[in-house]
């Protein structure tokens, strides 16, 4: 995965990179929960950030920059791609820090109840 | 034929006449106190040619009231058609009620006494797609009656949904309540002809039985689909011909099942087949489930659902997609359709072989279940009814080389199914804790309070992220009813209670978890639910919005490069937010929510349970991830 990241990184200069970061450090995690929304972000990733059909968002591994290229050019025919006319730098950078801010997932193997599900379904 | 003539009376005078008429005898019932004449003047203020006109103003803006009895029928034709109606079987008749149909509506609630039991609907769309899931769960028919040109063209999309999903219900509309014009047609049939499998309009009494008769067996028979009998109003309401018709033979054909040699060839190809696998669409009963159980017991070979019913238990070591590549032979029961189509073969290279009854009905205009599968071999019959001679061939052909053979290839499929279904359980994991709440955790929640009942989820699973398939355990025809057969949404809620209905008789415990949008098509189904007393336990899949059409939206606002700050226009339930509790409890249903935090659920979900089990239905709103 990451890998695929960085090919679509490859082509940014290495000067708008410097400037996405600078931003993207600033980002507010109020203001990107409301975009989160208003973005729809939030129809294919969950409010969760984790449930749909959209990729699972958490737990953030993508730092700023990478996160800001692949929104732009997600390169895959689900996820629809943002330019910077319709979400800047720095928006995309407050929908990341709200991203940070969303809580992780237990694992299955400490929800008893998945355990028991999964037991039955895989017997 | 004599009948009672519809004339106007003016509504103080009906009620005069009546109280007066109740004091004095039944021969002379009502009074009329004006004419038509001098209601359509009165009413318009103009002369004679006003007369239709006021009537149908009476009519419509709620004026209007019966006609003025001024003799007795006391064997009236739709006596007869009840006659019929019970022949048949039918238990349970919904429908809205209108004058086009008040003959049979009479003789339904005083002639049979309510039986077969009236559902009270309050849309024609909710007494269709009731009696859709109705059919599904029971196996049987209900009958829907329909009022002239309105009832059918409120019922017009969920006809349109039963036929796409080859489900049978037996629709009788009224006609010829020629008191508003607007209601009444030269063709009823022809609004919805293209999407039934059957319509007539008889002329005689007989004729209708007749045609009950036949339009029962012609929606049986696979392809199963709705059917419309047209009946003018004075058929039910004049009286029978002094020699009362007799109520026509009933017999039901067998089904059309492949002939020998066919089915010698088609056993000789799955035995010799190295992978051969099963696309299983449809059965029509627990019994076609059970023989295709003993065909891929006899193969061991993978089964996969080629439509969207339960047709092969979904924990059965055979379900699934097993290990190894492509298919050299498929078997392709039933599969495609439902409003899916079946486009093309299932697909993977190799020999197709396809046993379907799809090419047995043609569809005019809409085709809805697309141009039908492909096959290198094609046989035009029911596979339910061809899986008997099938298994006794293939039975014939199994060496003992071939059963250790088949008995390893089995082990191998058995394990990567049960390994997948583990998987498949164990992403319920992320956003088990979310609030709003998960679809998994729904699901997951719900199974323990249900296992051990004998239970039926009633509602499609397409919107709910196919978490109930995943993790429950579904080994019966009603354990999973499949969706809206054409995609019309509104069909959830009302196909819901009409399922739960067939299910109450089995004393099943029948859930549904309901979507927002489809609930909002015409919720006065709740109050038929609770009417009726109705067990159902509907949760609430609230994401608060038409979320599929958000998706959409949002892509297309991507695609322009214009942003997405405007998607929630014209597609989201918010602003204010509808409270489903008080929504069910205004339709007189008990009700829990808005929950949104997850460890609420389980107790709601536990106390739902505990009500349904108890005769009632019940609704959980709760606040949900958007998808599954
Ligand atoms: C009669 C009808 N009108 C419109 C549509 C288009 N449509 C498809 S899915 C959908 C959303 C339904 O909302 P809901 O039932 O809440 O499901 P959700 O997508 O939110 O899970 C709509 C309106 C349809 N399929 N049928
Ligand atoms: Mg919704």
């Amino acid at each position: 995965m990451k890998k695929l990241i960085f090919g679509f990184l490859a082509p940014v200069a290495a000067t708008s990179l410097l400037v996405v970061s600078a931003v993207a450090q600033q980002g507010d995690a109020t203001r990107g929960k409301k975009m989160f929304v208003d973005y729809s972000c939030y129809a294919c990733h969950g409010f969760s950030g984790q449930n749909g059909p959209g990729k699972r968002l958490v737990p953030m591994k993508m730092a700023t920059v990478v996160f800001t290229a692949y929104v732009r050019s997600p390169g895959t025919n689900q996820m629809p791609s943002y330019s910077a006319k319709v979400l800047s730098d720095a928006q995309l950078a407050d929908i990341w820090a709200y991203i940070k801010t969303l809580p992780d997932s237990p694992e299955a193997k400490d929800i008893p109840l998945v355990q028991q599900l999964k037991a039955e379904a895989g017997k | 034929m004599s009948k009672p003539k519809h004339t106007s009376v003016g509504r103080r005078g009906f009620l005069k006449g009546a109280a007066a008429g109740a004091a004095v005898s039944a021969a002379t019932l009502v009074t009329p106190q004006l004419t038509e004449a001098q209601q359509g003047g009165g009413r318009g203020g103009r002369g004679g040619a006003a007369q239709p006109e006021g009537a149908v103003i009476a009519r419509e803006d709620g004026t209007a009231r019966p006609a003025p009895v001024s003799r007795i029928v006391e064997n009236p034709g739709s006596d007869y058609m009840c006659d019929v109606i019970k022949a048949l079987g039918i238990e349970y008749v919904s429908f809205n009620p209108g004058s086009s149909f008040e003959g049979l509506h009479e003789s339904l609630i005083n002639y049979t006494r309510n039986n077969p039991e009236i559902v009270t609907c309050t849309h024609e769309e909710n007494a269709v797609a009731m009696a859709h899931g109705y059919a599904k769960a029971d196996g049987k028919p209900m009958l829907a009656l329909l009022h002239g040109t309105i009832g059918v063209q409120h019922a017009a999309m969920a006809i349109y949904n039963a036929y796409g999903d080859r489900v049978p219900i037996i629709m009788i509309a009224g006609t010829g309540d020629t008191a508003v014009p607007a209601h009444t047609a030269v063709d009823l049939g022809a609004m919805v002809r293209d999407f039934v499998k059957w319509d007539h309009q008889p002329d005689t009494l007989a004729g209708v039985g007749q045609a009950l008769i036949r339009a029962y067996k012609l929606a049986m028979t696979p392809p199963m689909a709705p059917v419309l009998i047209t009946v003018q109003a004075e058929l039910q309401m004049g009286a029978m011909p002094a020699n009362r018709p007799q109520v026509p033979k009933f017999t039901m054909p067998s089904m059309p099942s492949a002939d020998l040699a066919s089915v010698r060839q088609i056993a000789k190809d799955m035995v010799n087949a190295n992978n051969p696998r099963i696309a299983a669409g449809r059965v029509r009963t627990q019994e076609g489930m059970d023989l295709l159980v003993r065909l891929a017991d006899l193969l061991q070979c993978p089964v996969g659902g080629g439509g969207d019913r339960m047709t092969f238990p979904n924990r059965h070591p055979m379900a699934g997609n097993g290990v190894g590549g492509a298919a050299d032979v498929t078997l392709s029961l039933e599969a495609g359709g439902g409003g899916g189509g079946g486009r093309g073969g299932p697909g993977g290279g190799g020999k197709t072989i396809v046993i379907s009854t799809a090419e047995l009905l043609a569809t005019s205009n809409f085709n809805i279940n697309g141009n039908g599968m492909n096959g290198d071999v094609y046989i035009a019959a029911d596979p339910e009814a061809t899986l008997p001679a099938l298994i006794e061939e293939v039975q014939k052909l199994l060496t003992p080389d071939k059963k250790r053979l088949f008995e390893d290839r089995g082990k191998k499929h058995a394990e990567a199914n049960h390994a997948a279904r583990a998987a498949a359980v164990e992403a319920a994991s992320v956003g088990w804790n979310a609030s709003p709440v998960s679809l998994a955790r729904i699901a997951g929640e719900l199974w323990p309070l249900i296992k051990n009942e004998d239970w039926s989820y009633v509602s499609p699973q397409g919107f709910v992220g196919g978490w109930p398939s995943r993790m429950w355990d579904m080994k019966k025809t009603y354990h999973y009813l499949g969706g809206q057969g054409a995609g019309g949404m509104g069909y959830g809620a009302p196909a819901s209670v009409g399922a739960a209905l067939a299910n109450k008789k089995h004393g099943r415990l029948s859930v549904n978890i309901q979507t927002d949008g489809d609930m909002n098509y015409s919720p006065g189904i709740l109050w038929t639910a609770a009417h009726h007393r109705i067990p159902l336990l509907s949760i609430m899949h609230n994401n608060r919005g038409y979320h599929q059409e958000v998706m959409f939206i949002a892509r297309a606002a991507s695609i322009r490069n214009r942003g997405q700050e405007n998607s929630h226009i014209g597609t989201r339930l918010i602003d204010p937010n509808i409270d489903y509790a008080m929504m069910a409890k205004a339709y007189g249903m008990y009700s829990e929510g808005p929950i949104t935090d997850p460890k609420d659920l389980a107790p709601a979900l536990k106390r739902g349970v505990e009500r349904v089990k108890k005769g009632e239905p019940v609704m959980i709103d709760v606040v949900t991830q958007p998808r599954g």
